[in-house]
C-alpha cells in the first residue's frame, strides 16, 4: 500500500491517466472534479487510485464547487488537483481568481477540446490558452504547462505541482484531447529519482509570521489549518497579515506581489525544447499535440538541408518572450500552427515586434495539422 | 514595454501591531477575536453581533481547542464574520463557502469546520452546494444568518424574502414566496436542523453547541434584524423594534415538522430544534465503502502474488 503513489515501471497508458499518475507521484491526496469529456478519465483514475494511497476523491456538484473544494483542501494541508475541459474551465475561473488572490497552491488540468461553448466535446482544440492566462477577472501571474505526450502528461503534472508549491498559486496543465486520449509508453521512474517540492510551512512564531508577506518576489510560507497561526485568508484586497484593507496603497502591494512573483521569476520558470534554432531562418513555434507534428515537419525540412528550427513551448505561460525577441533579430519568420484562430501567434507577433514575419496556421478544432501543411507554411519564407 | 509604477508604501509591521494591540483584551471575548479587527462593519441594530457572540459562547462551552477551529464564510454581511474570529478563517467567493469548507474538512478531518454565511450566499448563489453537502453529510456546521435580504449591496430581494415584502428591487412588494430554510435543509439530509432569532441568544448558543458536538452536516438558521435593508422598507422599525417583533411573532415548538416553519410577512412563525438524528457522514461512508474495499482487494492481490 505504501508504495502505491509512485508506480515505478513502464506503463502503456493514455495522457489523462498519466496526469493522474503524475499527481499521485507528486503527493496529491485530494481530487475534486466533475465529469467532462475529454478529461473524465483523469477523475476516473483518481477515484480508483486515491483511496489506495490514503487520499480522498470526491465528485462535486459542478466545476465551481470542484475548484472551491481543492482550494479548501489545500488550506487543509493536502496537495490537491482537479481536471476539466473548456466548459468546466470557464466555471472554475471564479475560484481560480480566489486561488490567485489567496496564494493557494493546487493544480488544474484542462484537457482542451474545441469551443466556444459546448463546441466539440470529443475532438481536439487549443483555444483555452488565453483563457488560462486572463480568464479570471483582475491581474495575476500565470503558470501553464503544455504536454505533448502521455509521458509529458506525467512529467509536467509533477512540474505543475512543484511550481504551485514554490510560487503558492494554482498552476495549469493545458493538455489537449489528442494528448489526453493518446496511449503511449510512460516510464515512471523510481521514487528517489523524482524531484518533489513539499509544502513550505512557516517556522516563525505566530507573532513574527506574515502569511501574505510581499516584501520579496517569493511568497511567504503557507500556514495551513490547525497549525495555530490563525491566518485570515480572504479574496478581498488584504495586507501582509491577511486582514482586508480596502485602500489603493494596499491594492498596489497586493496585486503587484501576485503578478511580480511570476514576472520577476519568469526566467526560472520558463522552459522550452528547441530543435535547430541556432542556424534557423524560419522558426516554428508550437505546443501540445501540434508540437509533435511541427517536430516531424522541421525534421523533414532539415533533412533537406533547409534552415528551419522549432521552439516547443513547455511552459506556455510565462511565455518565453526573451527567446522569441532574440530570435526575431535573426530569423525571417515565425510559423505558428495552433488549433485556434490565433492565440499564441499574437504573443509571438507582439514579442517579435515587427522584426520578423509571423504566419499563423490556424485550425478551428476537430483535427490536427499535417506535417506537409506546416512544411508548406514554412516554405513561404524559404 | 517600459513600466512606470507609483512608489510603493511598505507594510509597517510594528505600527500595525501597536495599533491593533492598543485596545485588545478589554473585552472577555477578545481572545476569540483577531486583534485590531473591531470595530466591525455592521450597522447599528444588526443581529450579526449577537450570532457571533453565541457562536463564541458555543465554542467556549464545548471546549474546542481554538487551534482546531476554523470558520469559512462566503460573501455579504455575514461573510465578514470569518475575518473577526481569531482562528483559521477563510473568506471565500460568493456562495462557495460550503464547497471550500468541504475540501478543508475532508483534507483535515481533525478540524472543526463551521460555515458562517448569509441567506443570500447559502440559498441563492450557493443553494446547489448546500443541498449536495447536506446529502453527502459532510462534517460541516452551517450557521445561516437570515435577514431576509441582500444587506451588503443595499437591501435587494433574496430567496428568503417573504411574498409581498418590500426591498429595493421589489419596491411594490415581492412577487415570489421565500424558501422555508429548515424544511429545505431537512429534506436535503441535514442531521440537525434548528431555527432561532437573535431574540433567543441562549437557545441559539445551545443549538450551535449541540451542532458543534455532532458529526455530519448540521444546519442552524439564525434570524437577525436588518433595520437598514429589510426593516425600513417593511416598517419594522429599529433593530430593537424588530427584536420585539420577533419576540411577539415567534412560537417555540421544538420537534415540530419543519414543513410548518414557513415564514409569511407579518405573520407568526415557529422556532426551535426541529430535527436531530444521526447517520454516517461522508468520510465514514467513504472509509466503509471505498477505502476498506480497496484495501481488501489489494491484500487479495498481494496474496495472489505470493502464491
Amino acid at each position: 500500500m505504501a508504495d502505491r503513489d509512485v508506480l515505478t515501471g513502464e506503463h502503456f497508458i493514455h495522457g489523462d491517466a498519466a496526469c493522474a499518475e503524475g499527481a499521485l507521484a507528486a503527493g496529491c491526496l485530494f481530487f475534486a472534479g466533475y465529469p467532462i469529456t475529454p478529461a473524465t478519465e483523469v477523475a476516473e483514475r483518481m477515484a480508483r487510485r486515491l483511496p489506495e494511497v490514503g487520499g480522498v476523491y470526491i465528485q462535486m456538484e459542478d466545476e465551481i464547487a470542484s475548484m472551491a473544494a481543492i482550494l479548501g483542501a489545500s488550506w487543509g494541508g493536502a496537495k490537491s488537483m482537479t481536471a476539466t475541459s473548456g466548459p468546466g474551465f470557464s466555471l472554475m475561473m471564479e475560484n481560480i481568481g480566489l486561488g490567485m488572490m489567496t496564494e493557494t497552491p493546487c493544480v488544474v488540468v484542462n484537457i482542451m477540446r474545441g469551443g466556444p461553448s459546448t463546441g466539440l466535446p470529443t475532438l481536439v482544440g487549443q483555444a483555452d490558452v488565453m483563457q488560462a492566462r486572463w480568464g479570471s477577472h483582475g491581474d495575476y501571474g500565470c503558470i501553464a504547462l503544455a504536454p505533448s505526450s502521455p509521458q509529458e502528461c506525467f512529467d509536467y503534472t509533477i512540474k505543475a505541482f512543484n511550481l504551485s508549491e514554490r510560487y503558492r498559486q494554482p498552476v495549469f496543465v493545458l493538455g489537449d484531447e489528442v494528448v489526453g486520449h493518446m496511449t503511449e509508453k510512460v516510464v515512471i521512474p523510481k521514487r528517489e529519482k523524482l524531484k518533489i517540492q513539499p509544502r513550505i510551512l512557516p517556522k516563525a512564531l505566530r507573532g513574527d509570521y506574515l502569511p501574505f508577506d510581499s516584501s520579496t518576489s517569493m511568497p511567504a510560507p503557507m500556514a495551513i489549518a490547525g497549525q495555530g497561526y490563525h491566518a485570515h485568508v480572504t479574496g478581498l484586497t488584504h495586507d501582509e497579515r491577511g486582514y482586508p484593507v480596502i485602500t489603493a496603497d494596499v491594492q498596489e502591494r497586493n496585486v503587484r506581489h501576485i503578478v511580480d512573483k511570476i514576472r520577476k521569476n519568469a526566467d526560472r520558470i520558463i522552459e522550452v525544447d528547441t530543435v535547430g534554432i541556432e542556424d534557423a531562418e524560419v522558426v516554428v513555434v508550437a505546443y501540445g499535440c501540434t508540437s509533435r507534428v511541427a517536430r516531424q515537419a522541421v525534421e523533414n525540412l532539415r533533412s533537406r538541408n533547409l534552415k528551419v528550427g522549432l521552439v516547443k513551448l513547455i511552459t506556455i505561460w510565462p511565455f518565453p518572450s526573451g527567446l522569441i525577441r532574440s530570435l526575431a533579430d535573426r530569423v525571417k519568420a515565425f510559423v505558428v500552427p495552433e488549433i485556434n484562430y490565433g492565440q499564441i501567434a499574437y504573443e509571438v507577433e507582439r514579442t517579435a515586434g515587427g522584426r520578423a514575419e509571423v504566419l499563423l496556421m490556424a485550425l478551428m478544432g476537430g483535427s490536427i495539422h499535417t506535417p506537409a501543411e506546416i512544411e508548406d507554411g514554412v516554405g513561404e519564407f524559404l | 514595454m517600459k513600466i512606470r509604477l507609483r512608489e510603493l508604501s511598505h507594510f509597517d509591521k510594528e505600527a500595525a501591531e501597536t495599533l491593533i494591540q492598543k485596545d485588545h483584551g478589554l473585552h472577555p471575548d477578545d481572545k476569540y477575536l483577531k486583534p485590531g479587527r473591531i470595530p466591525h462593519i455592521w450597522c447599528p441594530g444588526c443581529g450579526l453581533g449577537v450570532v457571533l457572540t453565541t457562536f463564541i459562547e458555543a465554542v467556549r462551552r464545548n471546549r474546542i481547542p481554538i487551534d482546531m477551529c476554523s470558520v469559512v464564510s462566503g460573501i455579504g454581511c455575514t461573510g465578514r464574520v470569518a475575518g473577526y474570529l481569531d482562528m483559521d478563517t477563510y473568506h471565500t467567493t460568493h456562495g462557495r463557502a460550503i464547497p471550500f469548507a468541504t475540501g478543508l474538512a475532508l483534507a483535515n478531518p481533525q478540524m472543526s469546520v463551521t460555515v458562517f454565511s448569509g441567506d443570500g450566499d447559502l440559498f441563492a448563489i450557493g443553494g446547489n452546494h448546500l443541498i449536495h453537502a447536506a446529502r453527502r453529510n459532510v462534517n460541516l456546521k452551517v450557521i445561516c444568518v437570515n435577514n431576509f435580504n441582500f444587506g451588503m449591496t443595499g437591501g435587494q430581494v433574496a430567496p428568503t424574502t417573504p411574498l409581498e415584502a418590500k426591498t429595493s428591487t421589489t419596491p411594490t412588494g415581492n412577487a415570489e414566496p421565500g424558501f422555508n430554510l429548515p424544511y429545505l435543509a431537512h429534506a436535503a439530509g441535514a442531521v440537525y436542523v434548528a431555527r432561532w432569532t437573535t431574540f433567543h441568544p441562549r437557545q441559539l448558543a445551545h443549538s450551535i453547541s449541540q451542532a458543534l458536538n455532532k458529526k455530519g452536516f448540521t444546519f442552524v438558521e439564525a434570524i437577525a434584524p436588518c433595520p437598514t435593508g429589510y426593516g425600513r422598507p417593511n416598517k419594522l422599525g429599529s433593530g430593537l423594534e424588530e427584536m420585539r417583533f420577533y419576540r411577539d411573532m415567534t412560537e417555540v415548538r421544538n420537534g415540530a415538522d419543519p414543513k410548518l416553519a414557513e415564514i409569511r410577512l407579518r405573520e407568526k412563525f415557529i422556532v426551535g430544534t426541529f430535527h436531530d438524528t444521526d447517520r454516517p457522514d461522508f468520510l465514514e461512508n467513504y472509509d466503509r465503502n471505498v477505502v476498506s474495499r480497496v484495501k481488501s482487494k489489494q491484500k487479495g492481490k498481494e496474496k495472489g502474488k505470493a502464491a
